[in-house]
């Protein structure tokens, strides 16, 4: 018979074997042979996210919604599988900050911000009270049912019977003293807890094994394997629903919602942080977990379908309660053994959940909301306490206490009108408000300590109306009003369809607004505010904690000495422990400590670290800085000290870029300086050219006119002949002198130019008129081939003639000796004017191409001994063809004839039009 | 009778030293390049050489390298003629050993003082 003494002695029996290994376990890791630290334990351990929920409540949901029960368990195969990096980046981070907690991690983050760590230790308070409540309840239930074994009934309400028989409220107590023997015998400077992982490793296989015995029990021997139980249930119209899965709008809603609440779920509910991140010893275990913690959820699955199959079979009338069908097929069956096994397995799933997440919870409680409070409001009487292992115990351990008690209060108050699953899913909920913030933070450098705080607050503000409120409403506490109607009567503001959202359930409707607005002001927020100093290298550290290695120096102009520091140490975590951490120190860094030494900052950091693990980041920061002489106001001074470094960093930062602006400026001044050394060479050849061009005329003119003077004796024909030449070369010096002021008004772009729109042909003809003579004279050939379509262009009228008298001029000058000959032909090449005027002389060799162009420079072999030609035509040519958007250019084969040619734009599409202001000197258009 | 080779491409320049040098009493030939100087005074070495610097084809520092260059040639009397007035170039042209150097454009009288100095007159006269 199973009685009531029985099973409570089993279970106690249970109890004491858990600690038994918990007590092994803390003691291996004290002798620094840890028991815990292979893949195998740790993957066992984050297994704790199966609590009685999965154990009890699988079964219960397959019942409702068939394989519904599955996106709980596909979310964390997802996040495993998809995040894995992420997680290996958390656990870095954790091990780098020596992390004691979610909200330890969160305010480290966001700049080791108390507020936000009592932010999220206040969230995650409220939202896990239903989830442990959920456990006591399991527990309750299946003590009730497994006590009037062999009678299969449900035990009354627990609501209804007055708290000194409520068995829950006892289970409650037991609990709360269970969880403060596990995680609170003592104050470690390492935030592990080596003895409670095994004890939950521990755990995880005892459910594991129950369930599966239970399961194989169900399917096998009472029936005839899983194709002999889906028979009987395909056969039964009942259940025959279980094996659709609904694809309505809804219901696919709902399992996205609840594969996403899961995803998250596994990775910051602060008992799956606890396991993942806290206890983690070895960052390569979180490899192996990648598939055995999946594998695990697999198994423990296999038999949630039968068993619910079995459950409906043996109770059809709805008699029994879904959620402990794993328990009571077993007893309707009369598997005594099997039914007491299941009934531990339930416990183990119930007390692992319990044991981790208080535990959780308390360390939150008290390093993120209670000692920063007490070091605000009684810092200086804390002061003076020599040892405050005691106080933090104590704290912890009431804050075990009253997580428990709370949650006990929540079963009674709420929890009977809901389901386990239900009340789990809620917690799932206020747990996932962390996720932006956590995965934000590790990896969005922009993300601010306002923007988690805007976040963080208003999703839980959301969760609070949409899920909290309307279950206490719904248990009678308070008006329903407001569910029906909306707060205010406003109807947009009904918590289970807000702003309109309807068809939706209240789980999937809940996270959907959590979460938007959530992460809408996460991000919103993070990108309208600035980061303080610490926030930015805080949060450069976390999202580049595998790229940049440790800082080893810091800055810290501290005045205290190593005893001030070991007199800290000691408060909080105890001599023993103290010591040892300092001799660790003294071996790992090859130095002595001597108690009168300035404390460094290798040793101040190191102090800071050990301090978090007991009391957490924010906590550790405040009292290292009042130990440093700094006093609370002082870290003002730490600040300006941080802010004055970073200024230097940006001051350096400027420094090297002005310096490289510099030398770049430097080369470009360089070059500006070779540019204009070659100009000033430029200048003076043209110079002394220009004076050799202007004294040869001189010459002539000075010696004729000399001789003339000198010799009146001369005969009027030779003196009259030496007139004309002193004439002509006057009026060569004249057009010399004409063109190269012309040319360098040209080139100072300063020209009068008359741009009007003309004919080209009519130009063409009266160059040709004007260079008639000059053909005359030397018996050259033209022949002329001018378009009549010729297109008109924007130019000047004189300068254009200029041109190609100068071309024509040039032609006859380079034309053949014998039978000289010049083709002038003007016609449209791609809308553009062009004209060559080719002579059939010696050809201009390749390389002279452009030389020709230059001023002064006449190609080698001239006809005559000296071209009559002041060698500025084709400069004064190309400046004006450039002026109206054209070129000249030469295309010559030597030996064969001399090609000069030009072309204009079509007025319309004239630079020199669009921008008359600017003498077009340098606006070099390509030939077409 | 004294010889002399104006050698210049500005066929006025030539002119007008043609002249001069005739009425002087000298026996005038003209060349209006390097190549053609050069050409003249191996056919016939003159007494003095009118050399233009700036010349097509060889200059005239390359021509009176060239005359120097030669023993045979010693006794030719040089004289430059350059439109550049720079003392860069007068230095030059003395270093390559011509005798004489004269700037354009350049008095006549003075041109006709250095160029007596320079070749003497054979008869005295």
């Amino acid at each position: 018979m199973l009685s009531g003494v029985t099973i409570i002695g089993a279970a106690f029996l249970y109890l004491c074997i858990l600690f038994a290994i918990a007590y092994y376990g803390d003691k291996r890791a004290d002798q620094g042979r840890s028991l815990i630290a292979n893949p195998y334990i740790y993957a066992l351990s984050i297994a704790v996210y199966c609590t009685s929920w999965t154990f009890y409540g699988s079964a219960g949901r397959a019942v409702s919604t068939g394989v519904g029960f599955l996106p709980i368990y596909i979310g964390p195969t997802l996040t495993f599988i998809l995040g894995w990096y992420l997680i290996r980046k958390i656990v870095r981070i954790s091990k780098v900050n020596r992390i004691t907690s979610i909200a330890d991690f969160i305010a480290s983050r966001y700049g080791k911000s108390a507020y936000l760590g009592g932010l999220v230790t206040v969230i995650a308070v409220v939202g896990v009270l239903p989830y442990i409540s959920l456990q006591l309840k399991a527990i309750t239930i299946s003590f009730g049912v497994l006590v009037q074994y062999p009678a299969v009934t449900m035990p009354i309400q627990s609501s209804a019977v007055p708290l000194m028989h409520d068995t829950a409220f006892f289970v409650a107590l037991i609990m709360a003293a269970f969880a403060i023997l596990f995680g609170t015998r003592h104050i470690d400077a390492s935030e592990h807890h080596e003895g409670m992982v095994a004890a939950i490793a521990f755990e995880s296989v005892i459910k594991l094994i129950a369930f599966l015995v239970g399961g194989i029990a169900v399917t096998y021997w009472i029936y005839d394997g899983f194709g002999d139980i889906f028979a009987r249930a395909a056969a039964s119209p009942e259940l025959a629903r279980l094996f659709t899965i609904d694809t309505s709008r809804g219901a696919m809603t709902s399992w996205i919602a609840l594969t996403v609440l899961a995803m998250g779920a596994v990775l910051v509910l602060p008992r799956q942080f606890q396991v993942l991140v806290v206890e983690n010893v070895d960052e390569r275990h979180v490899r192996k977990a990648i598939w055995l913690f999946p594998l695990y959820l697999l198994l423990i699955n296999i038999f949630v379908l039968p068993i619910a199959f079995a459950g409906i079979l043996h109770f059809p009338k709805g008699a029994v309660d879904p959620d402990t069908f794993v328990l009571t097929v077993a007893m309707a069956e009369k598997y005594q053994a099997i039914a007491l096994i299941v009934f531990l397995g339930g416990l183990s799933a119930a007390t692992g959940m319990i044991i981790v997440e208080t535990i959780a919870l308390s360390t939150m409680v008290c390093n993120d909301l209670v000692m920063p409070l007490l070091l605000r409001f009684a810092g200086a009487r804390l002061a003076k306490r020599r040892d405050l292992t005691g106080l933090l115990l104590a704290i912890r351990r009431g804050a075990i206490v009253v997580v428990i008690l709370l949650g006990y209060a929540y079963v009674r108050l709420i929890g009977e009108s809901y389901a386990l699953v239900t009340i789990g899913l809620v917690s799932f909920v206020a747990a996932m408000q962390f996720v932006p913030a956590i995965v934000g933070g590790v990896l969005w450098k922009g993300a601010t300590r306002l923007g988690a705080i805007a976040g963080l607050t208003a999703g839980f503000a959301v969760w609070l109306y949409t899920l909290l409120f309307p279950s206490l409403a719904r248990s009678g506490w308070m008006s329903e009003s407001f569910i029906i109607d909306g707060l205010f009567g406003w109807a947009f503001l009904k918590p289970y369809a807000l702003f309109g959202l309807t068809g939706l359930d209240a789980i999937s409707h809940a996270t959907f607004w959590t979460l938007v607005v959530n992460m809408g002001l996460y991000v919103g927020v993070s990108l309208v505010t600035g980061q303080s100093i610490i926030e930015r290298s805080q949060a450069n550290q976390f999202v580049d904690i595998f790229n940049t290695a440790q800082r080893g120096e810091r800055i810290w102009r501290g005045r205290a000495t190593i005893a001030d520091l070991r007199g800290l140490l000691l408060r909080f975590i105890g001599e023993e422990r103290a010591e040892a951490a300092f001799k660790r120190f003294e071996r790992i860094h090859d130095r002595r400590l001597p108690d009168t030494q300035p404390a460094d900052a290798e040793i101040v950091a190191y102090c800071e670290r050990q301090l978090a693990g007991a009391i957490g980041a924010s906590s550790a920061r405040i009292m290292v800085a009042s130990v440093l002489r700094e006093e609370m106001h002082d870290i003002d001074g730490v600040m300006q000290i941080l802010d004055e470094a970073s200024q230097l960093v940006v001051y350096s930062r400027r420094l090297e870029t002005k310096s490289r602006e510099l030398e770049a400026a430097t080369d470009e001044l360089r070059a500006a300086n070779e540019r204009l050394k070659e100009l000033d060479k430029l200048k003076d050849d043209f110079v002394s050219t220009v004076s050799h061009e202007l004294r040869t005329p001189l010459t002539s003119i000075r010696s004729f006119s000399e001789i003339v003077q000198d010799n009146p004796d001369l005969d009027v024909e030779q003196r009259n002949e030496f007139l004309r030449i002193v004439v002509s070369e006057s009026e060569r010096l004249t057009r010399l002198i004409n063109d190269i002021l012309d040319l360098a008004k040209m080139e100072a772009g300063q020209g009068d130019w008359v741009m009007v729109e003309l004919a080209p042909g009519v130009i063409i003809e009266q160059a040709i008129a004007a260079t008639s003579s000059l053909f005359a004279r030397d018996n050259v050939a033209l022949e002329v081939d001018i378009a009549t379509d010729l297109p008109r262009v924007f130019a000047d009228a004189d300068r254009m003639t200029q041109v190609v008298v100068n071309l024509l001029a040039n032609a006859v000058k380079f034309r053949n000796a014998v039978n000289g000959r010049v083709a002038l032909k003007a016609y449209t090449e791609k809308g553009w004017l062009r004209v060559d005027i080719s002579d059939n002389g010696p050809g201009i060799p390749e390389q002279d191409h452009e030389r020709i162009f230059e001023r002064f420079q006449q190609a080698g072999d001239t006809l005559t001994s000296k071209p009559t030609g002041t060698g500025l035509g084709l400069p004064i040519s190309r400046q004006i063809v450039r002026h109206f958007g054209g070129e000249v250019w030469v295309s010559s084969r030597p030996g064969e004839d001399t090609g000069f040619s030009f072309n204009i734009p079509p007025a319309a599409a004239s630079p020199a039009r669009l921008q008359p202001s600017i003498a077009g000197e340098r606006a070099i258009a390509a030939p077409p | 009778m004294r010889s002399v080779l104006i050698v210049d491409d500005e066929p006025n320049i030539v002119l007008s030293l043609q002249f001069l040098m005739k009425k002087a009493g000298f026996d005038v030939r003209t060349a209006r390049d390097g190549e053609e100087a050069l050409a003249e005074i191996a056919r016939d070495a003159p007494d003095l050489v009118l050399l233009d610097v700036m010349m097509p084809k060889r200059d005239g520092f390359d021509v009176c390298q060239t005359v120097r260059a030669n023993p045979a040639w010693q006794g030719i009397r040089i004289v430059l003629l350059t439109a550049k007035g720079r003392d860069v170039e007068r230095e030059k042209g003395l270093a390559l050993g011509a005798d004489d150097y004269v700037t354009k454009p350049f008095s006549t009288r003075d041109v006709l003082a250095r160029l007596e100095k320079l070749v003497p007159s054979r008869d005295g006269s």
